[in-house]
């Protein structure tokens, strides 16, 4: 509704716009909710004989892993690039970015597309172990917060962001600014689902 | 961005899709009072059960239990149990407390437009109106309903009937939540009126805010836990299943190595913020009925505030202790014994400073201000009950026992309960330009009162006889349960009078709607914003001109003034 | 954040180039460090440190958390406490147990 105020300006006393702070409140919540699945991988460890989350998680496959997470580091600086260049009114650069950011992520997915059926052709599954049931599950979770991600990601880079961008600028910024803070968020939940998953 | 108060909109506009927060508000109301009265239709039935144990159902029994010949069988009872559990908080009191009063008086009473995210705002409607038809579809499936508790603890859970529609329901249910309480924050934050500060909104929107941080960061983790429990019913997977478990006579076949502990720490880490979420919006309600029917300022305002902060807080490190008989060392368990008494304090803060609000008060005992006096007494007794139960040694003789659903039904029932109707007395004239009438009011309250007692003070005296919670047969086959037994048909026949005294409400409710409109917009002469609005206030944009604030929410009985109150936006 | 000059913005994409950087070198020795000779405790929490780093820094500047209002690092920090609880509590208490279940 066009009679809410600050949807893109700052409200003065605390600084925000609403969809900056509604992100990071929903970011919140999204902390919570993978922090429950590592609070269970924790406790699933511990449940675990000795060995078994070692013997399982070897089979894991690092240098995929490895590749993928320079894939999301990689989308997450062309995200806050793109975001950069709508403020320096670069257009062009933006789309550029952007569009490097969902090859990227599309990339992501496709290396999880293989990893999975590569555990299915070897007839490892959720239920193999409790070790299998916690990686498919964050992982799983992950990928579906990637291809989430990934449909807004296209939708600002079709045609309404063109329209956006002419209408009402700032808007686009806005949008691209609070988008990026989900995509920053995935990448992060990432970067801790590595080593703990692949590593330990 | 169009505005499309300036276009006409469709039926489906204004009335279905409608973004506006007053629409949506009534949506969350009305469906959140039916599933009321079908959780109670649920206990109804099971109360019959427990005073004449395996005897035919009346009426619907022979419809509903076919079967067995209109007898209720333990695993119907166990399914009515657990499905009036869960209907009753999460498709009932929490919708009707957040989701109905959060969402309609929000805006109003920051002086707002509408809510911050209109169209997440209906989206966290309909998400919760598709979860409530899958919780209610699985009646009807083969397996039937859910029952294995509102609490669903595994193994039983993953092997029992009914769970999978229930966890997928609830996956609906907590992403609704979560959208609505995230929508609830921003627009407080970033919607309140010039001139509103922090210590000049309503005590209700402080409890709203609260509530609305604790439903953010304490309901995903069980949304995290319900997909593992799926998996483990779905996918064969054994989260939660410990290793060697023989069910039904031959072994689980899983690969084990799970922790039934683990689902009983995710679900109580929410589980507890949750009772306190349930509470929270009925104290609020509560404390602006105070303020307004004794014409003077809450006593300890900003003492509330701290208390309900601080208890806010504090909800998220007592969980366990719902788990003392876990098998839980000394050290943790004293630690959540500790916790556990630290936040009764903050209640007792809050029910001090109401009963002193009372202390000098012009007091005018209208429908609202019995419902909300009440609350006093009633919240008193179920949170000094709870106190037994937070202490690690004697809840080891009190835990599940019906000592435990005395307490909680004492905080919920005559507590929360009573205080949203008040709620619905208290705003029905702002919702609809009506007051509902005030004999009939009575009519609801009185025997509503009564009966509340008379239902749930017995299950003290059954829960310190030692008789457990959850059984179909109400204790019957238990010998240290026979001296006990015959309050079950006491209890029973109050339960029904509760039900009869709900009749003139609805009735209240139906016939006043039919009345016509009252010219004045502010008929309890109160201070808060939302008076000042029209009544029904307009679409998407509520006041007929921009507000502004000059003064606290309570200024009533002010000395130089001619009229007993002050409002907030007067110049 | 959104009324900053070109130049700002300019200055802060070199730093989005050098946090870039600092991040590969992190994934490169969050592998090598997979391979040290060490207990579970000690490995866990390196692994835990460099993640922190890495993820501190995507918070930090990716995020443009380091120059951020005061209201969003409260509910962070606020998200944070109920994170630790909700990894710590249950995990003392199953350790601290009388018997595993």
């Amino acid at each position: 509704m066009s009679n809410i105020p600050y949807i893109i300006e700052e409200r003065p006393d605390t600084g925000l716009n609403n969809s900056k702070l509604g992100v990071w409140i929903f970011l919140a919540s999204e902390v919570m909710l993978f922090g429950g699945l590592f609070s269970a991988y924790v406790f699933l460890r511990l449940a675990a004989p000795e060995g078994d989350f070692d013997y399982w998680g070897a089979k894991l496959n690092v240098p995929m892993a490895t590749f993928n997470t320079m894939l999301l580091i990689t989308s997450s600086v062309t995200m806050v690039m793109s975001w950069a260049s709508l403020k320096l009114n670069q257009f062009d650069k933006y789309k550029m970015y952007l569009g490097i950011t969902i090859l990227c992520a599309i990339g992501f997915l496709f290396v999880k597309y293989f990893e999975y059926t590569g555990k299915f052709h070897h007839g490892v599954y959720p239920s193999s172990s409790t070790f299998m049931g916690i990686y498919f599950t964050l992982t799983g979770l992950h990928v579906l917060h990637i291809i989430g991600g990934l449909v807004v990601l296209i939708y600002l880079w079709t045609r309404q962001a063109d329209k956006m961008w002419k209408e009402n600028p700032d808007l686009l910024a806005n949008r691209i600014e609070v988008t990026g803070l989900y995509w920053h968020f995935v990448d992060l939940v990432w970067i801790f689902l590595f080593p703990i998953l692949y590593l330990l | 961005m169009s505005s499309s108060h300036h276009h006409e909109e469709t039926f489906f506009q204004k009335y279905i899709w409608s973004v506006d927060h007053k629409v949506i508000g009534i949506q969350y109301g009305v469906t959140s009072l039916l599933f009321l009265l079908f959780g109670f239709g649920l206990m109804a039935v099971m109360r019959y059960q427990l005073a004449y144990p395996e005897t035919v159902i009346p009426i619907i029994g022979q419809w509903l239990f076919s079967e067995s010949g209109g007898i209720m069988l333990p695993e119907n009872y166990n399914t009515f149990g657990a499905m009036h559990g869960t209907i009753m908080i999460f498709l009932g009191v929490v919708p009707l407390a957040v989701g109905a009063f959060g969402n309609y008086l929000v805006p109003l009473q920051i002086g707002a437009p509408d809510m911050a995210f209109p169209k997440l705002n209906a989206a966290s409607y309909w998400t919760y109106f598709v979860g409530g038809v899958v919780m209610m579809a699985s009646f009807f499936t083969p397996e039937g309903a859910a029952r294995s508790g509102w609490t669903s603890y595994p193994p039983l859970s993953i092997f029992e009937s009914g769970q999978t529609m229930w966890l997928l329901s609830m996956i609906f249910l907590i992403t609704s939540s979560l959208l609505g309480s995230m929508n609830i924050i921003v627009t407080i934050v970033q919607l309140r009126a010039p001139g509103l500060t922090w210590f000049k909104l309503p005590f209700f929107i402080w409890t709203q805010l609260v509530t609305s941080f604790l439903l953010v960061l304490a309901f995903p983790p069980l949304e995290a836990a319900a997909v593992l429990q799926l998996m483990d019913r779905i996918a064969g997977t054994s989260f939660f299943l410990p290793s060697g478990l023989v069910y039904a006579g031959s072994a689980v076949e899983a690969y084990g190595n799970g922790s039934p502990l683990l689902w009983q720490h995710l679900f109580w880490f929410l589980a507890h913020p949750e009772v306190y979420v349930l509470i929270l919006p009925a104290i609020g309600i509560v404390g602006e009925i105070l303020a307004n029917n004794t014409r003077k300022p809450l006593w300890g305002y900003k003492s509330l505030v701290y208390a309900i902060s601080f208890l806010g807080f504090m909800s998220f490190i007592v969980w366990a202790h719902h788990m003392f008989l876990t098998g839980m060392g000394q050290t943790m368990s004293a630690f959540f014994q500790l916790t556990t008494m630290i936040i009764s304090i903050p209640s007792v803060v809050v029910l001090t400073a109401f009963f002193i609000s009372l202390w000098g008060g012009s007091i005018r005992f209208n429908t609202p201000m019995l419902f909300a006096l009440s609350f006093l007494p009633m919240f008193g007794i179920g949170g000094l009950t709870g106190l037994p139960l937070g202490v690690a040694a004697s809840d080891i003789y009190l835990h599940d026992t019906y000592y435990v659903i005395g307490h909680f039904h004492y905080v919920v029932a005559p507590g929360t309960l009573f205080a949203l109707f008040a709620g619905i007395y208290y705003w029905f004239p702002k919702i609809t330009g009506r007051k509902l009438h005030e004999g009939m009011g009575k009519l609801h309250f009185f025997p509503s009162f009564l009966a509340m007692n008379g239902i749930f003070m017995p299950m003290f005296i059954q829960g310190l006889a030692g008789l457990s919670r959850r059984m179909y047969d109400g204790g019957q086959q238990y010998a240290h349960a026979s001296d006990i037994t015959h309050w079950n048909e006491f209890m029973t026949i109050s339960a029904f009078i509760l039900g009869l005294a709900q009749i003139p409400f609805i009735l209240n409710i139906f016939i006043t709607l039919s009345t016509k409109k009252s010219e004045d917009r502010n008929p309890w002469k109160s201070t808060t914003i939302e008076w000042s609005a029209p009544s029904p206030p307009l679409p998407h944009v509520n006041f007929e001109s921009a507000v502004e604030v000059h003064r606290g929410p309570y200024e009533y009985s002010v000395p130089e003034k001619e009229e007993d109150f002050y409002p907030q936006t007067s110049p | 954040m959104s009324n900053e000059s070109n130049h700002a913005i300019e200055h802060h994409i070199q730093t989005y180039i050098r946090v870039f950087i600092a991040l590969g070198v992190l994934t490169v020795i969050t592998v090598l460090v997979s391979f040290l000779e060490v207990s579970f405790i000690e490995a866990f929490f390196l692994a835990i440190t460099i993640a922190t780093i890495k993820g501190s820094l995507v918070l930090g500047f990716f995020m443009h958390l380091i120059s951020e209002r005061a209201a969003i690092i409260w509910i962070l920090v606020a998200t944070a406490v109920a994170f630790i609880i909700l990894m710590f509590i249950p995990l003392i208490s199953v350790t601290d147990s009388t018997g595993m279940y």
